[in-house]
């Protein structure tokens, strides 16, 4: 298997934009984990002498500050940090439960395979938000129930597409030479399906990280997501937008920094896709 | 069956065919030079790696995108290799036309096979759709479908394997063609009907002029229909020859090998099945000397570091090999 | 009397048309078929499209399922056991497939391949066990150098195969079920195989099920051979009696289809026999080859006929048998 993963990653390394846009995210990710603990501000250090003041050196703000006197600089890298964190570990969660749910409804077939895909449309056809309202009521606010809202969303589109790749996996003779060869079904669904779906799988899972990031990022927005003090870099967003005629940079720079790194996955998801297919063909 | 015109519809010269992967080339045909005359069939056997219907795909401009094909191609002394899309448009599909292994792939799924076959009458001749239906109808009736009529409002994937196959035969036709390419017509149908086919290429034969360049694995199908044979081998012609010639004795040792390993349904039952040791040479990698010395048994060194040329042996033969088998 | 190693009795596979949108009917692929394999011994199965030859290779191993019949291995009904039980079975009846290359993982190494079905069978083998035993399968099957660590793609046709056949003989299985095992090597390296084949049989007295189209392959490795036409049985002869002798009227036709090479045919040979295999979906009342049948009499159009015995081990299911002309050798 690493054979296959080896070449991807030589094709890659010799994509200029595949390496851009990696290289940008890497670098995003260290700075917005360094960058807080170089400066003196912390994300809620109230500095009533320099409100909503333009980014600038002379008073130490490099970005600004906001309504409430706190460091943007600072505040968006933490922003940029938990959103991260949020995107990875939601798209692992619906990485690890949609595979597993996927391939075994798509080897299984029959009415299993019918029965598992209703609960996933039954699922995908409740409205999102209302599904996340539902829980903030019952269970409050909080990072962890963040993450299984968001969770519990990303699976159902990686269970989806974990199966349409099993079912066109379960025809291939070497599935059923598995079989002939008397592999249990749970050894050919882990030592043989997932190995060779998991492809097109990861491609997607690179694309759902900006997805994820921007569902937290829209439900911090209304107000739903990271509570202050904290932030995300949806909740920069939605101060700076109430702030957008007067302070215009408390609203630019998560923006910018949220759309180049949507802009960013999206691009490496692609590359990683080419590379792939290359190799598959 | 002797020539009818001394007149070469199909002049090959020097034909190269490279593939090219990133910095590698791969040749898949080397330096292959032919003729084919009206009125002549003409076999080309190979295996995989042969380059057998890469010839043929470069005659007919078909080649994969990273494929170059250099050397000369001449179609009634009109140069094709070069020529202009316009020039080669004029001649595909009407005068010069291939046949293809696998008939599914090579007729559109969507469009009925009266339409299909109507298409290439109405393209190449300028007639107008009715005239061309009839025309279908015609030659669907002369290569022997079964109600005709209703097949013409059929759809590729409702015919069998052999009904498709006598249709592209016949939509090849429908031109009246100078040269009919047929590549490995029969190996994806059945054997009762492959048998059928057969029979189909030898009636057109005789009833008209048409050159035919048959491309095969097997040495059995080509017996009843060439007049010549060249054998392929790593992409170069190994040895060339009447049919009848190279039927009584073949010289070089792959052409005997191959005709030892084609199965026998009569005679003495053998335990074990000949075959040639070793597997056809890798493309991608360049050998010294001939390509077949691994696998031969008359192999001497001089084999594997003197490659031999293809040379004339008298009576229209052509043999490249140092240790030929006797004559 | 020892009971053959393989029994197969009325086996029928059935799949549905598409075509009856309201009530989807059922045709059978394989009708009725019944045949024996000794232990050792390799029966050769010949067809066309439509004969039903792979359907019944996967129905006889349950890896689709089978509608009514028997498949008696070793005294117990295959088609009858529990999964875990058959999954045991297994061992005993292997397949190798017509494509090699895409009969294994591609995402796995060879070694990786080869040790599968020691952890599948013999799970109490240590490492070293392990690679021992698929170093020797690896050079059993002549193929030679640290192969282990390389990927299928890597391989030639022929090298897949002689891959895919290491695997299938792994866990000593008693018979293995070649389906179109050559037909996609070059004719030149399909002999190398059935060698092979040949040579692991007479070492471990496999026996073996040769599915093939290839009339001239089947005759090198096969003792009897059974023909197959419209998924049923229509005669089952020892080998120099099916190619010297036949009785069906389809088996003499097919025989006399293949181009011969020798001797050379300068005129046109046997009127070649009309019409088509029979689609899967046909459903024929009498003798499934009466459309085709150049013999065929009003009784061969309204009853399937009962096989009958001709000679030893010769069976033939036709009506007209008896009033068939001798047959003429091929050729």
């Amino acid at each position: 298997m690493s054979g296959i993963w080896s070449d991807t990653a030589r094709r890659l390394k010799s994509s200029p934009l595949a390496l851009a846009a990696a290289g940008f995210i890497v670098a995003v990710a260290l700075v917005s984990i360094v960058g807080p603990l170089v400066d003196s501000n912390r994300f809620d250090t109230l500095d009533w002498s320099n409100i909503a003041v333009a980014p600038g050196a002379q008073h130490g703000h490099w970005l600004g500050t906001d309504r409430l006197g706190r460091d943007l600089f600072v505040r968006t890298l933490d922003g940029t940090r938990i959103s991260l964190l949020i995107g990875l570990i939601a798209t692992s969660v619906s990485l690890v439960v949609g595979v597993a749910y996927g391939a075994v409804a798509g080897f299984a077939g029959g009415n299993i395979d019918r029965w598992m895909m209703r609960v996933v449309e039954i699922l995908s056809g409740l409205p999102l938000v209302f599904f996340v309202i539902l829980l903030t009521v019952m269970f409050g606010r909080g990072v962890l129930l963040l993450l299984i809202s968001i969770g519990s969303i990303g699976w159902l589109t990686m269970a989806r597409i974990v199966r349409g790749q099993t079912l066109s996996i379960r025809r291939r003779e070497f599935i059923e030479a598995a079989i002939a060869g008397g592999a249990s079904s749970g050894r050919i669904i882990f030592k043989h399906v997932i190995p060779n779906v998991i492809g097109p799988v990861i491609v997607y899972a690179t694309l759902t990280v900006p997805q994820m990031i921007l569902f937290e990022s829209f439900l911090s927005f209304l107000g739903l997501g990271i509570q202050e003090p904290h932030a995300s870099l949806g909740t920069l967003i939605a101060d700076g937008a109430a702030e957008m005629e007067a302070a215009p940079w408390i609203l630019l720079t998560p923006g910018v920094l949220l759309a180049v790194l949507l802009l960013s996955f999206n691009i490496f998801g692609d590359c990683l896709r080419d590379a792939l297919d290359t190799e598959e063909h | 069956m002797a020539p009818v015109l001394a007149t070469p519809a199909l002049e090959i010269e020097g034909l190269n065919v490279d593939f090219l992967r990133g910095t590698r080339a791969t040749a898949a045909v080397r330096d292959v030079s032919l003729s084919v005359a009206l009125g002549e069939c003409l076999a080309i056997v190979g295996e995989s790696g042969s380059g057998k219907s890469q010839i043929f795909l470069a005659v007919m401009d078909l080649l994969a995108g990273n494929a170059r094909a250099s050397g000369s191609v001449r179609f009634f002394g009109h140069e094709l290799l070069s020529a202009p899309r316009s020039a080669l448009d004029a001649v595909r599909g009407s005068k010069l036309t291939m046949v293809f292994q696998d008939p599914l792939s090579a007729l559109t799924p969507h469009l009925k096979i009266g339409v299909q076959m109507a298409e290439v009458l109405v393209r190449h001749r300028g007639q107008s759709w009715r005239e061309a239906e009839a025309a279908a109808l015609a030659m669907l009736s002369r290569v022997r479908i079964s109600e005709p009529e209703r097949r013409l409002r059929q759809y590729p994937h409702e015919l069998s394997g052999g009904m498709r196959q006598r249709v592209l035969i016949g939509m090849s036709l429908l031109c009246e063609p100078d040269l009919l390419i047929a590549d490995e017509p029969t190996t994806a149908l059945d054997v009762t009907v492959q048998a059928q086919v057969l029979e189909l290429l030898r009636s057109m034969r005789l009833e008209s002029r048409m050159g035919i360049v048959l491309i095969s694995h097997d040495f059995g199908l080509v017996a009843g229909l060439a007049d010549r044979i060249i054998v392929l081998y790593a992409g170069r012609i190994v040895e060339s020859a009447s049919a009848a010639q190279l039927f009584a004795r073949p010289r070089h040792p792959y052409t005997a090998a191959l005709m030892q390993c084609a199965p026998a349904l009569t005679g003495i039952h053998q335990e074990r099945m000949p075959t040639l040791p070793g597997q056809p040479p890798d493309p991608g990698i360049r050998v010294d000397g001939c390509a077949f010395a691994p696998r031969c048994s008359n192999a001497t060194a001089r084999c594997r570091l003197d490659r031999p040329m293809l040379q004339s042996i008298g009576a229209g033969a052509q043999l490249a090999c140092h240790h030929p088998m006797p004559a | 009397m020892n009971e053959p190693l393989l029994r197969v009795k009325n086996l029928r596979v059935e799949f549905s048309s598409s075509r009856g949108l309201l009530a989807p009917e059922a045709f059978a692929a394989i009708d009725d078929v019944s045949f024996d394999i000794e232990a050792g011994e390799t029966l050769g199965l010949v067809g066309e499209s439509g004969s039903g030859k792979s359907t019944l290779a996967r129905a006889l191993l349950r890896l689709i399922p089978a509608m009514r019949g028997e498949v008696r291995w070793r005294g117990r009904d295959l088609l009858a056991m529990g999964a875990r039980e058959l999954r045991r079975e297994r061992r005993n009846l292997q397949l190798v497939f017509q494509d090699p290359l895409s009969s294994l993982d591609p995402r796995m190494r060879i070694a990786e391949i080869l040790a599968e079905p020691l952890r599948i069978f013999e799970p109490s083998l240590n490492e070293r066990e392990r690679q021992d035993r698929i170093d020797r399968m690896l050079e059993r099957v002549g193929l030679v150098g640290s192969l282990g660590d390389r990927y299928p793609r890597e391989f030639s046709g022929g090298q897949c195969q002689r891959i895919a056949i290491a695997r299938a003989m792994m866990p000593g299985p008693k018979i293995l079920i070649c389906d179109e095992a050559v037909s996609s090597l070059d004719v030149s390296i399909q002999g190398q195989i059935v060698n092979l084949l040949h040579d692991l049989q007479l070492e471990l007295g496999m026996a073996i099920l040769f599915i093939s189209h290839n009339l001239g392959v089947v005759r090198h490795i096969s003792h009897r051979v059974l023909v197959l036409y419209g998924g049923r049985a229509v005669e089952i002869a020892p080998r120099d009696r099916l190619f010297a002798a036949p009785a069906h009227p389809y088996t003499r036709a097919l025989l006399a289809a293949v181009p011969a090479l020798l001797p050379l045919r300068s005129s046109a040979p046997v009127d070649p026999l009309a019409g088509e295999p029979p689609r899967v979906d046909e459903v024929s009342k009498g003798c499934v080859f009466s459309s085709r049948c150049a013999y065929a009499a009003a009784e061969c159009l309204t009853t399937r006929p009962i096989p009958e015995q001709i000679s030893e081990q010769h069976w033939v299911a036709c009506h007209r048998w008896r009033q068939l002309p001798a047959p003429t050798p091929p050729g």
